[in-house]
């Protein structure tokens, strides 16, 4: 009874900014680490090479923040970008650009499928997506027949290997990204709508704002997103392989957003703070692979970061 | 904080409260085995010997064998209110870890498997349970990390340790009884003993309460950690085993088998009719439904032009409309 | 008399300096039903979870059969003997009604397997103790609320409960079902087991308990035998009005003047039904006008006002807006689905009651909590206009005085007077025709009380109609033009002008009962 103002004074402040900065901090470590230690490490090419690498679950991380700021999940990014990875050789006889396309659009029909799922159906968001997950890349497979294809288009090349000013082009298209989420996130009304039923749903909806539009607009960006990053994959490694292009990198993307101080339980967003989530992942991943550690020790690393990062973050919003 | 408040306006009981639908309660908990039924039949027909054939449905016997065993575990998991995704990485994990240890005889090929993955499913467990972390988070962590160390222990994928055929575990594995493969024995005197502990149990009917009001099951006094650790490390060891007698099967440990299994599994229990937000279910629905999505897969493989990719193309189309029409008959059935 | 099962000795509680019990004792015997009862926000929930070891108290002691205690939980509590039966049936409703009642320690046979068969008789036993018939196999789901709460109350006494505590055990029982509950409280007074009994309704108080203690803003207000009270004797006191001696001029802020002749007819909701909450309620609210909605905890206020802003379903009733209110007098209603955003673009603003929950957004700055609603109006192609939001902000903030550091402080940092003007300012920044306030001025401080009450007055004279609900009579009566009262989820009284007193809304709230003291 009474007890509105049981809830405690702002006495979580200063631990929200030690996790937002907790990023920064790792990353500058990291840095600090390879430049002493990793034989190599400050090259131009290498640094380029980390970028590049880290494009398509910066990407995806993207998406799923705004996700993620619902309190929902999407699950099913990696098989979307295996999906749009599949349907470029597929289309890629009528011109580059309407493969893209073809490819973005397959990737928004199923980040609309997932959308519809969650708003409309009331499905669990994990359910929704992970349905989607199986039946996507089993898609994909489909499409492609199991196949790597190779390809060798020019203009494909340039998309994924191409710079302006030094800078990759698909790392522009990342920053592209994130300035237009980081936009919209703080400048619309579309950004308000998705803070404020991640932050209080029945709230939003006495509001009487469009709560089911708002999630589906959600889930079909993070669709689309996907689908770029399988694109820019695509285009990188100059061949569509459906198999592997993505495969996890669900759990890649989450860890880069809860790293990068958005909390799981929604209401709030940071976007940059996922890019240097998803740059930190793979700056860990490289430090790990550089010294000559196997791969398999960069996954049970990353595993125990999610589980660290979330826990850390549970306890905060417990507290 | 704000405790007594008017009548809240949504209240669940008083949904449940008024009138059930039997027919609802029926689509829900029979029709796996009803659909499974008209599903052989239609194979038999359409394919006839080919289909109905001892051998073709002694594969798929087997191979539903696997898939029942960490079906069996996660229908606990997933009664109990919760999910566990790890169970695909776990699956290599454990025919790694049995074909590594094959060097030193049977009882090592089996126990040090089955240990690690009961140490695996204590992790998930206490994380879920204690540390009271999203069941998806920590198994999905759970699946990366597993993978990771079947990886690491096949030294990157670069080595695959063969079980030799000489090996007790092998002949044992590949025994045949009444023309069915030792793998099916298995995994149902696992279900039988399952279904005693599901079903006659206190820790059983302490699954279900945690599944349906973990609230409620707090304040009945139930030791909802201890359970909810349980089931994890229940899951985690039935797969073990399934890992175990998948290798000794195959002879090897691969590091890259049983990707998406956990999916299977999950599809599997939901298609047999447990409520994906737990509480209620049987595992009887989850035998159907393994068996269901099996013949399945095997008559899309029956079909020469289809290949196997389409059966993931339907496991994950079933998945989601199950889960679709189960929310619809429910929500009917409780209105 | 014997021995106290349950003494409460002067205990106070505060929750981040706010003061919910003070000073409270209270005495529950064997064999007695006691009843507890106080409106919003009185402290009967607190007291409950400081029995139950919830909270523990900052002042004072509770003691169980004469031993002080502090049980770690409820838990605890329960395993000692105290037992509490929640509002919501605490138990698990997939689960068969013999293996609700045996959860936990289930009769095994010889190989430590469960036997439904034994654990079926018994409970058929224990049922029929209770004279309750139920199939005791059948989901307990599936079977009435009534019969849920009974079977809730036959485990408690099944560990051995020498206290059961019923929260509200009746606010969503048919009649009949609270019959049957009547009549199990009478078998547990006879096997000498302390009830306490929190309860909103009156009938219930002097139909079931001996004795009755009021609380009223943390304090105890009354405490007594049951026989030796009156109904309205006992709505005054938990209302905190005295009956003898209603005093002309209240303590709130409205002005006494209120223009007798209303506006035109701006909102016509009629025959609002959803079982068992609402039963046929019908509003009109004028122009210019405030209509009270008056009644007790649970009697239909909020689910009116709910029903009339479309967020919750009803089973049938209309409501109508503006032109298309006056316009179709009798005129059977175009069918479309209501929903808050419907309600809002027609011109209905609603300040919920739980401004927590289902108001607030806390990680949103004060800003963007107040634009939200509006945020079609403040946008040119979905951007933000900053300059158009800023000065709707500003004027708002202005306007109802919002203390804040910044528009970009969050809500969540603000007193919770604040926050509601933040809700006020969210509603009126759309210019509503009618605004439905419920609880607007509950916990917060006098000042901010006084200022929303002031504002009220000034909004309905600048034409806006408003609905305004509160559990604070004073507040209905001195702020409203016209006074529907309600109980039992339907309209027992209407009054008017000069008619509006506590003293008549006492007594429409307590009559219906007529033929009891």
């Amino acid at each position: 009874m009474t007890l509105q103002a049981v809830r405690p004074r702002d006495t979580t402040k200063l631990p929200q900014r030690i996790q937002a900065a907790g990023v920064y901090i790792a990353i500058a470590a990291l840095l600090v680490f390879n430049l002493a230690f990793t034989p190599h490490f400050a090259t131009v090419t290498n640094l380029r090479l980390q970028l590049v690498q880290v494009v398509p679950v910066a990407i995806v991380a993207v998406g799923m923040a705004l996700v993620i700021a619902t309190e929902g999940i999407d699950l099913s990014v990696g098989s979307t970008m295996a999906l749009a990875a599949a349907l470029i050789p597929l289309y890629i006889g009528y011109g580059v650009w309407p493969a893209i396309v073809v490819a973005l659009a397959a990737g928004l029909a199923m980040g609309l499928a997932s959308g519809w799922l969650v708003a409309f159906a009331g499905m669990q968001p994990i359910i929704a997506t992970l349905g989607l997950l199986v039946a996507g890349r089993g898609l994909a497979l489909v499409l492609a027949d199991g196949r790597l294809v190779e390809l060798f288009d020019p203009t494909l090349g340039a998309l994924g290997n191409s710079a302006v000013l030094g800078v990759p082009v698909s790392v522009l298209i990342v920053i592209g990204v994130a300035v237009v989420a980081g936009v919209a996130m703080r400048r619309t009304a579309f950004g308000r709508r998705v803070l404020a039923i991640g932050g209080n749903r029945s709230a939003a909806t006495l509001a009487g704002l469009p709560v089911k539009r708002t999630l589906v607009t959600v889930y079909a960006v993070s669709g689309l997103l996907a689908a770029v990053a399988g694109v820019l994959s695509t285009a990188r490694q100059g061949a569509s392989d459906p198999s592997f292009v993505g495969l996890l990198i669900e759990l890649s993307a989450i860890t880069a957003v809860v790293v990068g101080g958005t909390p799981l339980s929604g209401g709030r967003v940071r976007i940059v703070g996922t890019l240097m989530g998803a740059l930190l992942m793979q700056l860990i991943t490289a430090t790990i692979i550089q010294h000559n550690l196997p791969d398999s020790t960069a996954r049970m690393v990353q595993a125990a970061i999610i589980v660290a990062a979330v826990y850390v973050q549970r306890g905060r919003s417990a507290a | 904080m704000t405790a007594v408040a008017n009548p809240p306006t949504e209240r669940p009981g008083a949904a449940r409260g008024r009138g059930s639908a039997p027919v609802a309660l029926w689509a829900r908990r029979g029709s796996a085995p009803v659909v499974l039924a008209l599903v052989l039949v239609a194979g038999t027909a359409v394919f006839g010997g080919r289909f109905a054939s001892a051998l073709n449905l002694g594969n798929i016997a087997l191979d539903s064998s696997y898939l029942l065993l960490i079906a069996i575990g996660m229908t606990f998991v997933i009664l109990s209110g919760g999910i566990d995704l790890s169970v695909g990485s776990l699956l290599a994990l454990s025919g790694v870890l049995t074909a590594y240890a094959s060097r030193w005889g049977t009882p090592a090929a089996i126990l040090v498997p089955l240990g690690v993955c009961a140490l695996f499913g204590l992790a998930n467990g206490v994380l879920v349970g204690r540390a009271r972390i999203a069941p998806f988070i920590v198994t999905l962590a759970g699946l990366l990390f597993a993978r990771g160390l079947a990886f690491a222990v096949s030294k990157e994928g670069n080595q695959v340790y063969i079980i030799p055929a000489e090996l007790a575990l092998t002949r044992v594995g590949q025994a045949r009884f009444l023309g069915v493969g030792a793998p099916v024995w298995f995994a149902l005197a696992v279900f039988a003993v399952a279904l005693v502990v599901l079903n006659r149990s206190r820790f059983g009917q302490a699954v279900f309460a945690i599944g349906g009001s973990e609230e409620a099951a707090e304040l009945m006094g139930l030791p909802v950690a201890r359970v909810k650790t349980l089931v994890y490390v229940l899951s985690a060891v039935l797969t073990g085993l399934a890992g175990v007698l998948v290798a000794a099967q195959t002879q090897s440990g691969l590091p890259t088998i049983g990707e998406g299994r956990e999916l299977e599994a999950i599809a599997a229990v939901v298609i047999g009719g447990t409520l994906l937000s737990g509480g209620a279910g049987s595992l009887s629905g989850t035998l159907a439904g393994v068996l269901l999505l099996k013949v399945i897969q095997n008559l899309i493989n029956q079909v020469g032009t289809l290949t196997a990719y389409y059966q993931q193309v339907v496991s994950g189309a079933f998945l989601i409309v199950v889960v679709l029409v189960q929310s619809r008959l429910s929500r009917r059935g409780l209105r | 008399m014997t021995t106290a099962a349950v003494r409460v000795r002067a205990v106070s509680k505060r929750f981040a300096g706010v003061r919910a019990l003070d000073g409270v004792s209270l005495d529950l015997y064997p064999g007695e039903a006691h009843a507890l009862v106080g409106e919003n926000g009185a402290g009967k929930s607190t007291l409950i979870k400081l029995i139950t070891g919830v909270h523990h108290p900052d002042e004072g002691q509770v003691c169980y059969l004469d031993e002080p205690v502090l049980f770690a939980g409820p838990r605890e509590a329960q395993a000692a003997g105290i037992s509490t039966i929640y509002q919501e049936v605490n138990l698990v409703p997939m689960r068969s009604v013999a293996g609700n009642l045996f959860l936990g320690r289930e009769p095994t046979n010889r190989l430590g397997l469960i036997s439904f068969r034994r654990m079926n008789r018994q409970a058929r036993e224990v049922l029929r103790r209770y004279g309750i018939t139920a199939d005791v196999r059948r989901p307990l789901g599936e079977l009435g609320l009534g019969v849920q709460q009974m079977i809730a109350v036959a485990r408690a006494l099944s560990t051995d409960a020498r206290v059961v505590i019923m929260d509200e055990p009746t606010s969503s029982l048919e009649p009949r079902e609270v019959d049957r509950l009547v009549e199990v409280i009478e078998l547990l007074r006879r096997q000498r087991i302390a009830v306490l009994y929190v309860t909103h309704k009156l009938d219930e108080v002097f139909r079931v308990c001996q004795r009755v203690t009021v609380l009223r803003d943390g304090r105890v207000v009354h405490s007594g035998p049951v026989a030796e009270t009156t109904r309205l004797r006992l709505v005054a006191t938990m209302l905190g009005r005295d009956v003898a001696d209603v005093r002309e001029h209240g303590a709130t802020s409205f002005s006494e003047q209120h223009q007798a002749a209303a506006g035109e007819l701006v909102l016509r909701a009629e025959a609002l039904t959803r079982r068992p909450l609402l039963d046929g309620v019908s509003v009109d609210v004028h122009a210019g006008e405030v209509v009270g909605l008056a009644g007790l905890l649970g009697s239909g206020r909020t689910e009116t006002a709910k029903a009339v802003f479309g967020a919750d379903p009803v089973d049938s009733g209309s409501v109508r807006v503006g032109a298309e209110a006056r316009a179709s007098a009798g005129a059977k209603p175009a069918r479309r689905r209501w929903s808050p955003a419907a309600a809002i673009r027609r011109g209905i603003g609603m300040v919920p009651e739980d401004r927590g929950s289902e108001g607030v957004i806390g990680e949103l700055s004060v800003r963007d909590n107040i634009v939200l609603a509006a945020l079609p109006r403040l946008t040119r192609a979905g951007f933000l206009s900053d300059r158009r939001q800023d000065a709707l902000v500003d004027t708002f903030v202005k306007r109802l005085r919002i203390k804040a550091s910044s528009p970009d402080q969050k809500v969540r940092e603000l007193s919770g007077g604040n926050q509601q003007k933040v809700l006020l300012a969210r509603m009126l920044c759309l210019y509503p025709k009618v605004l439905i306030l419920d609880e607007p001025t509950r916990g917060i401080d006098v000042g901010a009380k006084a200022e929303i009450q002031a504002l009220i007055d000034e909004l309905a004279a600048q034409g806006l109609g408003v609905l305004l609900i509160s559990s604070e009579l004073e507040e209905v009566v001195e702020g409203s033009d016209r006074v529907l009262v309600l109980r039992d989820g339907a309209v027992v009284g209407t009054l008017r002008g000069t008619e509006i007193s506590e003293d008549r809304i006492m007594q429409a709230i307590a009559a219906g009962g007529e033929e009891r003291p």
